[in-house]
């Protein structure tokens, strides 16, 4: 029984119940995703190195591009005047509540133009000119006939969001097999038992499609919205930056932008793993 | 006594293309624990005929009666079956036997002991908590049934309701959802194209013509077989008979 290292090794496999190849394949599949990561981090670090050479030496202007090193400044800056998380949080509850009203508020929409075919049928050609139109050309209306607050940033990003997100979660609810409609007729079920027994829980999927479709389209409104306002926030901190020619400013917000938005994304994801466990999408 | 009566139905389809009958003068009836099936070419109006028998549609002119009762709309006596089983995929198998109770507001405790009772006779008991996609097909369909059974209906309406499956499940469920008609002693209308399949389970089978759908003839099933069930009839020797007889009035040319 007791056989030297060597021939142990397999006894143990063995024992596992896991073959030499599939160990094997096993080190071969962890390698590849170490790999890829590795060569990710790589080339963030690479890239974050050469930006700031570059700029030291002159090659690029930092006056214009900034560097790392002065983003960390900056933003140790505006840490230290206390405004770093205010205008982060700002910006963030305004997309937050941004997406989520959208995806609300379209769905209910999508609810009334699904439930009568005359108001879907009316409505068809000015969702259609409205789905095209460049919603942000409505801004300074907005601004002037809400106020310059976040009123007005939010009407902006459901201006942009809530067209798309009825488009969709229609085209979520018509795509629905309609012999599971039948199935809810057949036990005698009436319009409302359809729509809550089937057509909600089976579009569930596309709603939260909806909502990380959103999620995208809320940043712009809200970074648009708040270079209207101009009272606060990443886009604030963005457009002042600019017209004072603090491009360090300009650079460390986006830069904020882009994690925060990063960070956002993540959560939804993490959200529709979450919710849709046992509603998978193959109807 | 007759559980249903159907009375000189007939269905016109419009559409701004023009007007379309599917259905012509269609009259026959089905006794109480009768197995009936209906078999005819392609877009003959077969399933437009079940849906005006459950009352999911109302017909051009003629009427259908429900153990003497007129069809005005659905009804609890009428259970559907349709072709794939539909479980939902967001409910539980327990959940999904519970949906027909919950639309009729009829979830009581008297009830939820059926489906027990019904979700154990036919060994499904303890999946009651998995979800339809960790099911096979023919544990699929028979929740599907169970579905159907726990509103405790009549008459049973199956609309096509094996043809989702592959060949050698089909075979299986046609002897599973047979056995279970039976012996909860329900009457059955089955909807199908499959020949072998209504020979192998009808008492009778109502053979449609071509678009407009009219009945072309009805024959009476009597199999010499022991112990009938689908399965074991197909080796009677007037199934092929009856096959040729009925291949011949559905006069199918490709």
């Amino acid at each position: 029984m007791f056989e030297d290292e060597e021939e142990n090794i397999p006894a143990i496999s063995q024992a596992l119940n896991i073959s030499l190849e599939r160990q094997e394949y096993l080190r071969r599949e962890r390698f590849g995703k170490i790999s890829v990561r590795m060569t990710q981090i790589l080339l963030l670090v690479l890239a974050l190195v050469l930006w700031e050479i570059m700029a030291d030496a002159k090659i690029i202007d930092p006056f214009i591009t900034s560097q790392p090193s002065r983003i960390v400044k900056t933003i140790v800056q505006l840490y230290k005047e206390g405004v770093l998380f205010y205008h982060i949080g700002i910006t963030c509850l305004e997309t937050i509540v941004g997406f989520t009203l959208g995806t609300l508020l379209g769905t209910f929409l999508a609810v009334i133009l699904w439930w009568s075919k005359f108001i879907s049928k009316v409505a068809e050609p000015y969702l259609v000119i409205l789905n095209s139109l460049p919603k942000i050309a409505l801004g300074p209306v907005f601004l002037v006939w809400i106020g310059a607050g976040p009123a007005s940033i939010i009407v902006m990003t459901l201006a942009i969001s809530l067209i798309v997100t009825i488009l969709e979660v229609l085209n979520g609810f018509w795509g629905i097999d309609q012999e599971k409609i039948k199935l809810v007729q057949t036990f005698g079920g009436n319009k409302f038992q359809v729509l809550t027994k089937v057509v909600l829980p089976a579009s569930f999927p596309t709603i939260i499609n909806a909502l990380k479709i959103n999620v995208g389209l809320s940043w712009v409104g809200v970074i648009v919205g708040e270079f209207l306002v101009s009272k606060a926030g990443l886009g604030y901190l963005i457009i002042y930056g600019g017209q004072v020619f603090k491009l360090d400013l300009v650079m460390t917000s986006v830069i904020i932008l882009g994690v925060a938005a990063a960070i956002m994304y993540q959560g939804v994801v993490y959200l529709e793993r979450l919710l849709v466990k046992n509603n998978d999408l193959k109807y | 006594m007759k559980a249903v009566e159907v009375h000189n139905i007939s269905m016109k389809y419009q559409s701004l293309n023009g007007e379309i009958t599917a259905l012509k003068d269609i009259g026959f009836s089905v006794q109480d624990g009768e197995f009936v099936s209906i078999v005819g070419p392609s877009g003959c109006g077969k399933s437009t005929l079940l849906s005006i028998i459950s009352g999911l549609l109302s017909p051009s002119s003629g009427t259908v009666w429900l153990s003497g009762e007129k069809v005005t709309g659905t009804s609890g006596k009428i259970g559907y079956m349709l072709q794939k089983d539909h479980l939902f995929n967001w409910r539980t198998i327990w959940q999904n036997v519970m949906l027909g109770l919950e639309i009729r507001k009829a979830v009581t405790q008297e009830a939820k002991e059926r489906a027990r009772i019904l979700l154990k006779t036919y060994g499904l008991y303890e999946f009651k908590n998995r979800y339809p996609d960790q099911l096979s097909g023919g544990m699929r369909q028979r929740a599907a049934l169970i579905r159907t059974l726990v509103t405790d209906p009549q008459i049973l309406l199956l609309d096509e309701a094996f043809s989702a499956l592959d060949y050698q499940t089909r075979l299986a469920v046609n002897d599973d959802i047979y056995s279970i008609i039976k012996k909860e002693n329900r009457t059955a209308i089955l909807v199908t194209h499959d020949i072998s399949e209504s020979i192998s389970m009808a008492d009778r089978i109502i053979v449609l013509s071509k678009r407009p759908g009219m009945v072309k003839n009805i024959h009476e099933i009597k199999l010499s077989c022991s112990n009938r069930t689908p399965l074991n009839c197909r080796e009677a020797p007037e199934f092929r008979h009856y096959f040729q007889e009925i291949w011949k009035e559905l006069d199918v040319h490709v």
